[in-house]
């Protein structure tokens, strides 16, 4: 699935990255917990959280993850949004919980074998 | 090829700027055209020991070297010392605030997550003295 794509399906906001869109992934994870990340992500190009702090980008970089998509109207400060460029990963941000923002990707086929 | 070293201070009093150091490593790796699954692996050891150093160490210095094949991290802190190592390698086990685990740590996942990706870890600690971690990773 493209970026683009799941921009269109949260009805997300694209904060950084913009010309990422028409990067390729194949799977997400979602977590508020970057412990939880560490310890069992695995190829996994998006991460959607409710988390917003640096620690999401740095976690994500180290991840190999492409792009960071923040739920329930969490606003990336600006220190997070230019952390991201730097580190050539897309964020995107959206008002849905990240209950529902996980299972319309899962729906739409992301991830699944 | 010639050994290369990397060194880093890693601040105690910054949650901001911690993973700088490890975000530095990765991209020097990457630089210096690394196993791809070398670099993943020790990007996970490196932030896990320097997370841990911040939240738990109170900062510290961190030598990473590599000769192109084996890397070589060692972590070392000054801060409170880890009282029973055996309980601090086990899953879930997590001395961590509610501060720390409001952003997305704490969860006693670190320590277990470094042994699985690392092929050496060394944990040596002594209470009111601090902490050394070593990490081996043969690529
Ligand atoms: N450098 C250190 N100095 C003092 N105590 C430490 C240090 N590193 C680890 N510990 C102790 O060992 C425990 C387990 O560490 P571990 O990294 O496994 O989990 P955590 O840091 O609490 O949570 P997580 O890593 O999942 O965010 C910590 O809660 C802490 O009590
Ligand atoms: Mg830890």
């Amino acid at each position: 699935m493209k970026l683009s794509m799941v921009r269109d399906i949260l009805g997300a906001s694209v904060l950084a990255g913009e010309t990422m869109l028409e990067s390729e992934i194949k799977s997400a994870c979602g977590s508020d917990l970057m412990s939880d990340v560490l310890a069992f992500v695995k190829e996994q190009g998006v991460l959607l959280t409710g988390l917003c702090n640096p620690q999401v980008v740095r976690t994500a970089e180290m991840m190999d993850i492409i792009c960071v998509v923040f739920v329930r109207g969490k606003t990336p400060d600006e220190r997070i949004i230019a952390l991201a460029r730097e580190s050539g990963i897309a964020v995107m941000a959206c008002p849905l919980t990240l209950y529902e923002a996980c299972g319309r990707l899962y729906s739409a086929g992301l991830g699944r074998a | 090829m010639e050994p290369i070293v990397l060194r880093y201070t890693v601040d105690g009093d910054n949650f901001v700027s911690a993973g700088e150091a490890s975000t530095d490593m990765k991209r020097s790796l990457k630089r210096l055209g690394a196993d791809a699954e070398l670099i993943r692996r020790a990007a996970i050891c490196m932030y896990e020991g320097e997370i841990n150093m911040v939240i738990h160490g109170g900062g510290g210095e961190a030598v990473v070297t590599f000769d192109g094949s084996a890397l070589d991290i060692l972590l070392v802190d000054h801060g409170k010392g880890i009282p029973n190592i055996e309980d601090a390698m086990r899953e879930g086990f997590s001395t961590a605030t509610q501060e720390v685990r409001d952003i997305g740590f704490g969860a006693g996942m670190g320590l277990p997550n470094m042994k699985r990706y690392a092929d050496e870890l060394i944990l040596e600690s002594e209470v009111g003295v601090g902490t050394t971690v070593k990490m081996r990773l043969v690529g």
